[in-house]
């Protein structure tokens, strides 16, 4: 047996990492071509997706992710479980590891909790966000969209614009992005820029005219409890006038993104976010082969990762 | 009216401990020969006494924390006056001090009585209790604090949360004047900590925790200062952790202000590094474990005394409490049976500190912040004695705890400097 792998930030990925499950995340992008979309490579594995905070894109891509592959799924949801009980995150992953599960995935609102699940289990914990911390899952969904839908993402220069303080997106999407060579820079309001962002190798800014070098400009979510009476802006009028993303603010050729869900005519205007030449529907699409290739990255043996085999389709019987 | 301290009653210690190294920096005795104890008190005739070998150990005067959290009444699944009391025992101290912050908080006087009654049974080394500065440590009332100082309490404190009202501070200050006892600070700003949850910087800004920053604790100790010189008061500001405050507590001593301080060993030996494994068990404290150069500018106030003295602020919680997220997890650590060890073995091994300096910072200086018995070995002193074997390792947990917690920030390390016995009040209250 060798030992378990866990993937609870994208700090446990170096280079090489990264860019192995996007490479697997390409053989699946082929198989997901094909009519039969399904293939053998985790039968008779059990995959638990334990979510203790609401989600749609996170949760319906790692639930089909993994029936893709063939292992069989649990879906676990705060509410309707033992949760709701006050039953803790220890006794959770304790009684349903005694279901012997290869991976747990989870979502939680505190940050850390995929690293204490992981003292309490065997199994491989895959961490789909943890509060404000990370979200490695989103950050490889990121990185795969933007390699094939912009090019190689050394030396690339990405803007991340916005609320950047509580995104695990936006931290996780720096530790990956500053990883494979690209270049960085987070721009909002100053109230909203982590104390002493410089630290995690990205440049920041103020003024939202500073996107105007970037290749790539990732719209992060505003969270709606930060305005107003003791907030961190002003209101949400001065924020939308100073640093909402809309065609007029871009220049042509430069790429958006966004990790939904979209505040329309807040961080972003409705006519941007519909607009085809962004990647936010990419970023969707890809999501489900990105998480194939997690599981798989996480669960396969090496030996067995370079068997072409496992990727033939399931024949019916 | 004079501090009460209470011990349980047991049988005074007659020994004699052979060829041992008496350290007593604070009374300038450092020599190897016989300690006699007879009848509990330090000297006299050795004929007749038991006799243990005390080659190769060092005894010094038992160490004393002004404080300590023994979470009763309320909590005794995290910790009582029996546990905590050992606990203090087993890491050679012969004096604390509990914190009022329990359930209810102390801050009348029926409480006070019924711990004072407690301890007389339960306690193995003494103990003395803190009252709440304002009822119910709401931060709006003051406490009765010249009926809780008749009692015997050693001083008051709304450890756990800051005065945050300027006001309210200012009159405790001003009603010193009736009670004579030091004001022990819990500092920080509740607006800038907020729901922060460890050090705010390059770690916390990685993790995406939310940060209190340094200044948070500046900020209110340099106010309370001011007050203090105002008022011509006096305070005890507990577990220093950031360069800022070392910076303010500095100047207040420079101005001739009557403020003392304290350092825990967790602020002492270990960074915000730590808080990267996100193990909150271990490394969730408030005040939170700073960077290097906060680290640095402690050892430096230690050693120079801006900051008078070590206390552990053991703060023992269940473990189902603490096995949560970063987040939802209290704050706290235990610190009692490790404290020598752990600076032993950081701060004196390495050459940072000398042991003499270490054990006044521990038992003299810790005794006078809050005008406590000083414990010495000389001649005709009540016998409170720390017997240490500096070169013996122990893993921290490996055969348990005294405590009835076990989130020790330590858990699972070597460290050096083994308490062998303790000896409290002249009695016997701990043997490895």
């Amino acid at each position: 047996m060798s030992p378990r792998r866990s993937l609870l930030s994208m700090e446990d990925l170096d280079r090489d990492g990264i860019a192995r499950i996007l490479r697997t995340a390409g053989r699946f992008t082929e198989v997901m071509g094909r009519s039969n979309k399904k293939v053998p490579t985790l039968r008779g594995r059990t995959v638990i997706n334990l979510f203790f905070e609401a989600s749609t894109r996170t949760a319906t891509s790692f639930e089909l992710a993994a029936k893709r592959l063939s292992a069989d799924v649990v879906n676990i949801k705060g509410s309707g479980s033992s949760v709701e009980k006050g039953e803790s995150l220890k006794d959770t992953i304790l009684t349903l590891n005694a279901y012997g599960p290869d991976i747990f995935v989870i979502r939680h609102r505190g940050v850390g909790a995929g690293n204490l699940a992981s003292r309490f289990t065997d199994a491989a914990v895959l961490n789909a966000g943890d509060g404000k911390h990370q979200h490695p899952s989103q950050a490889l969904l990121d990185l795969y969209t933007i390699e094939r839908e912009v090019g190689s993402i050394e030396g690339l220069h990405v803007a991340i614009v916005g609320d950047v303080l509580p995104s695990r997106v936006a931290r996780s999407a720096i530790t990956g992005l500053t990883t494979m060579g690209a270049r960085v820079t987070l721009i909002g309001p100053p109230t909203l820029i982590p104390w002493r962002a410089e630290s995690l190798g990205v440049e920041t800014s103020t003024d939202l005219r500073d996107i105007h070098d970037a290749d790539v400009v990732y719209v992060l979510r505003m969270q709606h409890e930060r305005m107003g009476a003791g907030g961190y802006v002003p209101s949400l009028r001065e924020y939308t006038s100073r640093y909402g993303v809309t065609h007029a603010r871009l220049r042509p050729g430069q790429r958006v993104m966004h990790a939904g869900p979209i505040n329309r005519g807040v961080e972003i205007s409705g006519e941007l976010a519909d607009d085809p030449a962004t990647l936010i529907e990419r970023q969707a699409a890809n999501g489900l082969v990105v998480r194939m290739a997690i599981l798989y990255d996480l669960l396969v043996e090496p030996a067995v990762a370079s068997n072409p085999s496992s990727l033939e389709p399931v024949v019916a019987a | 009216m004079s501090i009460r301290l209470v011990q349980r009653d047991g049988d005074p210690v007659s020994l004699v401990v052979t060829g041992v190294r008496k350290l007593d920096p604070a009374a300038g005795i450092d020599e190897v020969g016989d300690l006699v104890i007879r009848d509990g008190v330090i000297g006299g005739d050795p004929a007749g006494l038991e006799r243990i070998d005390g080659s190769g150990l060092v005894a010094v005067p038992g160490f004393v924390d002004p404080h300590v959290h023994f979470r009763t009444p309320g909590k005794e699944d995290a910790e009582d006056i029996a546990s905590g009391s050992r606990a203090a025992a087993a890491g050679g101290f012969v004096t604390v001090v509990a914190m009022p912050n329990t359930q209810p908080p102390v801050d009348s006087a029926s409480v006070v009585g019924a711990l004072f009654e407690q301890a007389q049974t339960q306690a193995a080394v003494r103990v003395g209790f803190f009252a709440a500065i304002t009822r119910g440590q709401a931060g709006e009332t003051l406490t009765e604090q010249g009926e809780l100082a008749d009692l015997g309490v050693v001083g008051f404190s709304d450890d756990g949360v800051p005065v945050a009202n300027a006001e309210v501070m200012r009159r405790a200050l001003r009603y010193q004047q009736v009670t004579g006892l030091p004001l022990v600070l819990h500092e920080e700003d509740a607006d800038l900590s907020a729901d922060g949850v460890m050090h705010e910087g390059e770690i916390s800004t990685r993790l995406g925790l939310t940060g209190i920053p340094g200044i948070s604790e500046a900020i209110q100790v340099s106010r309370d200062a001011d007050l203090a010189e105002y008022e011509g008061g006096r305070i005890h500001v507990c577990h220093v952790s950031a360069e800022e405050t070392v910076d303010v507590i500095r100047r207040a001593k420079t101005r001739g202000i009557a403020i003392t301080a304290e350092v825990t060993p967790h602020h002492l030996v270990h960074t915000d590094e730590r808080v990267l494994g996100l193990d909150a068990s271990r490394h969730k404290m408030n005040p939170p474990l700073r960077a290097e150069r906060d680290r640095a500018s402690l050892i430096a106030a230690l050693i120079d005394g801006t900051i008078d003295c070590v206390a552990t602020d053991h703060a023992p919680h269940p473990a189902h409490e603490k096995e949560r997220t970063f987040e939802e997890a209290p704050f706290g650590v235990t610190g009692l049976e490790t404290a020598f060890s752990v600076c032993y073995t950081h701060l004196v091994k390495p050459g940072t500190l000398s042991l003499e300096l270490l054990v006044r910072r521990m038992s003299a200086d810790a005794a006078r912040v809050v005008d406590l018995p000083v414990p010495t070995l000389a001649d005709g002193a009540v016998a409170d004695i720390a017997l240490i074997d500096l070169d013996a390792e122990q893993v921290v947990g490996a055969n348990g705890f005294a405590s009835k917690s076990t989130n020790s920030a330590f858990l699972g390390d070597t460290l050096s400097g083994r308490i062998t016995m303790t000896i409290a009040g002249g009695q016997l209250a701990w043997q490895a």
